[in-house]
């Protein structure tokens, strides 16, 4: 049976002709628990062209939203500007229904694509490149690194569009396809995790990026991301969102993750936690067995202040922790007052291995690493609480002296 | 001394400033390299590099 799905209009001449994906919770790793769309995009001009696919099992989905407006065989062009499979996975079953004239993508998609599904006939683009459509034209922009080597993004003049792929994009399913119309706390915060789990590490391009917008000379009233809702409404909104994303400016926020195998850990988070909160800084506690390594992230990228604690384990730092200091160090954070603790029986590598990572990352420790042993006595924990103190009015006169 | 591009995502290796950050002094041609540096924004080995023209 034929699926049934219908486009919609999104300027005069573009059609959203993506897909849903309601259900998916676990993207690479990345806890979607709102779901994801998969942006693809159909221009209606004298040459007919798609911007990118959606991801493979999506392929039929976005088929027959193409067809509610145009056979699919009418299609001259498609674009690619990510080769990542949630955008290209649907490519092979577009190119055998579509056969299209060309296939346009940066001069690493058109590699990359080959590697993922053989030779279907790209033609490389680079900055400065553009096709002409008959009405309008599609210009390329290379964003390398935002976030694979391949990624670029297209501008189309005639209505004044820019396909952003990744960028400005979020996981979200939602029935309201403008940003605008879905409640702003939302679009905030899952654009926030969405930077803090993709984009982070490559944070000063991004800001090299928006620096030269206005340099392009590119009149953008529309950015259509390849994932979430689509902005039409105070661009400088989310553009402003991105840099301050990408700054990575201490806020007055702490966060402290802990693991805790008996529980001593989580008293001595919680004594810190305390300690924060009573010099009037927000603060919250996540233990990470039960708090998704993405949604850590989120909080670690949104905090002036993190404490990060954890036992010690086969004289290694406890595994869940080990994890997560694998990801942040991947990520590349920076800019945070950081304390490393934990608590040990005998030979205390864990604390040790948290404090070494935060000098690698050069993050400002100001007190030592603090480790107790088996159980932290009553004296200690009112130094845990102390150390919360002393380290959120550190961060306040940080925020303050900026 | 020439400059040197990563071919996978640009970067461009100046030995007038070297890579400081990973501990490359500044002044270090891109022959006298360490064996185990990499490009400090996507992580790609040297022999992705190409003088820059």
């Amino acid at each position: 049976m034929k699926k049934f799905f219908k486009a919609q209009q999104v300027s005069p001449n573009v059609w959203w002709v993506g897909a849903i994906d309601w259900n998916v919770r676990n993207f690479h790793g990345y806890l979607t628990d709102r779901g994801s769309t998969y942006n693809a995009f159909l221009i209606i001009d004298e040459k007919i062209t798609l911007v990118d696919t959606v991801k493979a099992p999506f392929a039929d989905e976005m088929l027959a939203r193409i067809s509610s407006v145009i056979d699919p065989e009418k299609i001259d062009y498609i674009i690619s500007n990510h080769a990542e499979p949630d955008h290209s996975g649907a490519l092979p079953a577009a190119v055998a229904a579509i056969k299209p004239e060309k296939i346009f993508t940066s001069a690493a998609g058109a590699k990359t694509l080959n590697l993922y599904y053989g030779d279907l006939g790209y033609t490389a683009v680079k900055t400065g490149d553009s096709v002409d459509l008959g009405n309008g034209k599609c210009a390329f922009v290379d964003t390398k690194m935002l976030h694979w080597p391949d990624s670029m993004v297209t501008y189309y003049d005639r209505d004044k569009l820019l396909f952003s792929q990744d960028a400005f994009g979020m996981h979200l399913a939602c029935s309201k396809l403008w940003a605008d119309e879905n409640p702003w706390s939302v679009m905030e915060y899952e654009v926030r995790k969405y930077f803090a789990n993709i984009l982070n590490l490559y944070s000063e391009k991004v800001i090299a990026l928006l620096d030269s917008l206005p340099g392009l000379g590119l009149d953008i009233e529309v950015i259509l991301p390849d994932h979430g809702p689509l902005w039409r409404k105070d661009l400088d909104k989310i553009i402003q969102l991105y840099r301050d994303c990408a700054l990575q400016a201490p806020v007055p926020r702490a966060v402290v993750v802990y693991a805790t195998m008996w529980g001593s850990t989580k008293v001595c988070a919680e004594a810190f936690a305390d300690g924060v909160r009573s010099k009037g800084v927000e603060v919250e506690t996540a233990d990470l067995l039960v708090n998704d390594r993405s949604n850590i992230m989120t909080k670690v990228a949104g905090a002036g202040l993190i404490a990060f604690g954890a036992p010690t384990m086969n004289n290694q730092v406890y595994p869940a922790m080990a994890d997560i200091m694998n990801y942040i160090k991947g990520l590349r954070i920076k800019n945070k007052i950081a304390f490393a603790f934990g608590s040990c029986g005998w030979s205390g590598e864990g604390a040790k291995q948290i404090a070494a990572l935060f000098d690698e990352l050069k993050l400002e420790q100001p007190l030592p690493m603090k480790q107790v042993k088996y159980m932290p006595q009553s004296n200690e924990t009112e130094e845990f609480f102390n150390a919360g103190a002393e380290l959120a009015e550190k961060l306040l006169e940080k925020i303050n002296n900026k | 001394m020439e400059k040197y591009v990563c071919n996978i995502c640009g970067y461009v290796y100046d030995p007038a400033k070297g890579d400081p950050d990973n501990g490359v002094a500044p002044g270090t041609a891109f022959k006298d390299l360490p064996e185990s540096w990499v490009c400090p924004d996507c992580g790609a080995t040297v022999d992705e590099f190409e003088k820059a023209e």
